[in-house]
């Protein structure tokens, strides 16, 4: 069946931080660009971060790039890529001021300047002491940026395609990637979005846990397409569990709390972060708090009725300070754990909350996979950014408030390269192949014809489960090796589903069962690496390799679907214009 | 747990009707989204928005027992039975709790809500003091969740007309903002019978923001300004 097709010289894939500020740049270029997304764009998942966006403005205290890329490095336990660290520490003033100058309501200084808090794993003098280096508007930065931006594109004229359901990536026999299929929500009509340059900005896949502080949407699209269309995907074993989601409900408690003088307590009353991290204590990097916390609660010392929680205290710092610059907090709390934190501590535990890989990128947002012997050749057509790309600049392990800022960075970049690419290009759309939308239809003839089977909810359930149990915060040989066999079977069955609404019309059970395609996809990838990797890294940490392992494992995994296979590829050690950093044992 | 929810599918209902649904919960599920996640695992038919589940993103606003909130911050404790759940008032409805929110945007982006300020731009951030800043506290928290504007009789019955609470809110948003130049413009915008003035501070909008927010405080002002313009 010939499916409609609309042509762009552009498609975004993805309305969220990183797709907006790409079609910002875009829109500077008059170009026909499209930006697709499955919600409003400002009902994306960027609308619930909090604490900050990181740079080294250096507005209380003195600050520059080089600490920040040294504490990113070091965050990223050695496994991230020194010049694309580089690239994003350098260009952080620049697209935080840009934000401000569209409007961005940061909260400010004394003298009129952005107002900035410390944060997990920011120092200064190289690992020294905490700095303040999160750019915040009040605990909801995240929702101020989205907006900003969002703002900002309707200035600009982007013609935004709200509610429309990638399915499929659309390459041509040489790899160029040449477009997607998508899904009209409204209307259930597919179509053919044809582009000389793909961008996908469609965020992570973390609600392949059961306990995750992650919004419903992410269920990580753009990697269950590109690894349907043998894209590999990149360092998945490195997933982050946020120390402080509210017991419970998995809602984000910012890092911002700790970072304003808030800390951790055991049911003793312990501040235990000082034995794990004497230095930094409660403001350690995300993987250290967070397996101090499960150490705790794993040796009896975890607090609530089931000893299994952590609490936050934050009541000394007073109902002002909650008030002007927690306030969000303070109404989640209230919420969702039914304390007022003016009063009593919050109990949390950790969350996950944040993909470290994705889809391997380089610094200008190019899609690059290893081909006749380059392990990094880039992908003709095909660019990615934000939380869906491994550039990588998390490496192992992110900082708190670096994901608002790879996602400006990198959105920005990858719109410059399409902008250039474009520009020394031919005017000319390439014949799409005959076979163009066959994966996508398949997918979805699939569905409409599955007669009987199971419920997508019940399949996704254990795929989450399975997730929690084999591949958490600390993990064990055999319950690896368990997780691969049972996700194995997960994803077998998710081929199996059945949906009893076969309508057109807004049909959210259809975009449910097509959402666990690629949930899937990524939860495979995510225990097959987990499983391979044999030393602790980062946010991965195995009972039976403790140590980091510089020797054999300072590489990136790739995993490909086909065959489930995986590959590695170095990491770069060598940035762009200062000196490298050599590994070191990392300590807080 | 006894719910009736509103169901209408345009390609197999002539007109819609209210479903009863009899769900046991769970000790997790506190909140309506909760429920309505609880029901959707039974009945994949029915349709709704729904994403952050944390009353940030704006997506699962409806009518939860006569009044427009947010299924996901919601408690079903606080709920009497059986709990009554329709669409947002006054929208077309597409399918089920599933409204055509393009009239509640169009109205939003009529009031340019971006900043305007033609000043290249300096090298650093444009200067803005505590005080100043300050005053966007109330306004720039907005989620466009649409509930306000469509609990106010004026949009009900002028939605091409009137801008709605929301609107508004935004509106005075970046007239309060010291870095934006286009108050004047702003105001001659909204210097117009229905834009602005079909606003009678009936107050369903403060009754019912998921967010705590004032958006007939905000119009209120922005009448301020106009009559202090004229004198």
């Amino acid at each position: 069946m010939a499916l409609p097709v609309r042509t762009f010289d552009a498609v975004i894939v993805g309305g969220g931080g990183s797709g907006m500020r790409a079609a910002l740049e875009l829109a500077r270029a008059d170009l026909k660009v499209a930006v697709l997304s499955k919600v409003f764009p400002t009902r994306s998942h960027t609308v619930a971060a909090q604490g900050g966006v990181a740079a080294s403005l250096g507005n209380i205290d003195e600050d520059n790039w080089h600490w920040h890329m040294y504490d990113t490095i070091k965050g990223s336990d050695y496994l991230g890529d020194q010049d694309a660290i580089e690239f994003m520490c350098r260009k952080a003033n620049e697209v935080v001021y840009e934000l401000e100058h569209f409007g961005m309501p940061f909260d400010r200084l004394a003298g009129g300047k952005i107002y900035q808090r410390p944060f997990g794993g920011h120092m200064r003098e190289y690992g020294k002491s905490p700095v303040p280096r999160a750019c915040a508007a009040a605990d909801r930065t995240g929702h101020a940026l989205l907006h900003t931006l969002y703002q900002a594109n309707l200035k600009a004229r982007t013609q935004f395609f709200v509610e429309w359901m990638a399915l499929d990536l659309i390459r041509a026999q040489d790899g160029t990637v040449l477009g997607v299929t998508a899904l009209e929500m409204e209307t259930g009509e597919v179509m053919v979005l044809q582009a000389k340059a793909t961008v996908f900005a469609t965020g992570g896949a973390g609600r392949i846990f059961a306990a995750s502080t992650n919004a419903f949407i992410n269920t990580g699209d753009g990697l269950g397409m590109a690894a349907r269309a043998g894209i590999p995907l990149q360092d998945l074993e490195f997933w982050q569990f946020h120390p402080t989601g509210v017991a419970g409900a998995g809602v984000l408690i910012t890092e911002g709390v700790r970072g304003e003088g808030g800390y951790l307590l055991n049911k003793n009353g312990e501040r235990f972060m000082e034995r794990y991290a004497p230095n930094a204590k409660d403001l350690a990097s995300r993987d250290v708090v967070s397996r101090a916390m499960a150490t705790e609660i794993k040796e009896g010392r975890g607090a609530g009725k089931d000893g299994d929680c952590i609490l936050l205290k934050l009541d000394h710092l007073g109902e002002e300070v909650i008030s002007k610059r927690l306030p969000g907090i303070r109404e989640i709390a209230k919420t969702f754990a039914n304390v007022d934190p003016v009063k009593d501590p919050i109990p949390v535990v950790p969350t996950c909350h944040y993909q470290m890989g994705g889809i391997p990128t380089n610094y200008r947002g190019q899609v690059v996979v290893p081909a006749n012997g380059n392990p990094e050749t880039v992908v003709p057509g095909f660019y990615a950014a934000g939380e869906c790309a491994c550039v990588s600049v998390h490496g192992a392990n992110r900082l708190g408030c670096n994901s608002l800022l790879d996602l400006l960075v990198f959105g920005k970049s990858a719109g410059e390269t399409v902008i250039r690419d474009l520009r020394s290009e031919g005017k000319s759309h390439r014949s799409l192949p005959g076979d163009a939308s066959d994966l996508a239809l398949s997918r979805l003839a699939r569905l409409d014809g599955q007669k009987s089977g199971e419920r997508v909810a019940d399949v996704g359930a254990d795929m989450r489960r399975v997730m929690q149990l084999h591949c958490g915060v600390f993990r064990f040989p055999d319950l690896l090796t368990e997780g691969v066999r049972k996700i194995k079977e997960v994803a077998e069955r998710a081929g199996r589903t059945e949906i009893t609404d076969k309508s057109r019309t807004f049909n959210t059970a259809r975009v449910e069962a097509l959402e666990l395609d690629n949930l899937v996809e990524t939860a495979v990838a995510s225990l097959v690496s987990a499983d391979a990797r044999k030393e602790s890294r980062g946010s991965h940490d195995r009972a039976d390799f403790h140590q980091r392992d510089d020797v054999n494992w300072m590489k990136h995994t790739l995993w490909y679907k086909q065959g489930s296979r995986l590959e590695y590829k170095p990491v770069h050690r060598k940035p762009l214009t200062v000196e490298p950093f050599e590994p070191k044992a990392r300590v807080y | 747990m006894r719910f009736s929810i509103y169901r209408y599918n345009p390609e197999a209902d002539e007109k819609p009707r209210l479903q009863s649904y009899d769900i046991a919960l769970e000790p997790t599920d506190r909140m309506l989204l909760d429920a309505l996640v609880r029901i959707k695992a039974r009945d994949d038919t029915l349709s709704f928005r729904r994403s952050c589940r944390e009353g940030v993103c704006g997506s699962d606003a409806m009518n939860i027992n006569g009044k427009n909130g947010l299924a996901c911050v919601t408690r079903i404790a606080d709920l009497k039975e059986p709990v009554e759940i329709r669409p947002l008032p006054g929208l077309p409805v597409v399918r089920d709790l599933i409204v055509d929110m393009s009239q509640f945007f169009k109205q939003y982006h009529s009031v340019k809500p971006y900043l305007v300020n033609n000043e290249p731009p300096p090298e650093k951030e444009r200067l803005q003091s505590p005080e100043d800043r300050e005053e966007l506290d109330g306004l720039y928290e907005c989620i466009l969740c649409a509930c306000c504007s469509t609990s106010c009789p004026s949009f009900w019955w002028n939605p091409d007309k009137f801008v709605g609470p929301a609107g508004l809110l935004q509106a005075y948003r970046f007239i309060a903002d010291t870095r934006d130049q286009a108050t004047n413009e702003r105001l001659d915008d909204l210097e117009d019978p229905y834009r602005l003035f079909r606003c009678h501070s009936i107050m369903n909008c403060v009754e019912v923001c998921p967010k705590g927010l004032n958006p007939t405080r905000a119009i209120g002002k922005i009448k301020d300004l106009l009559v202090k313009r004229t004198v």
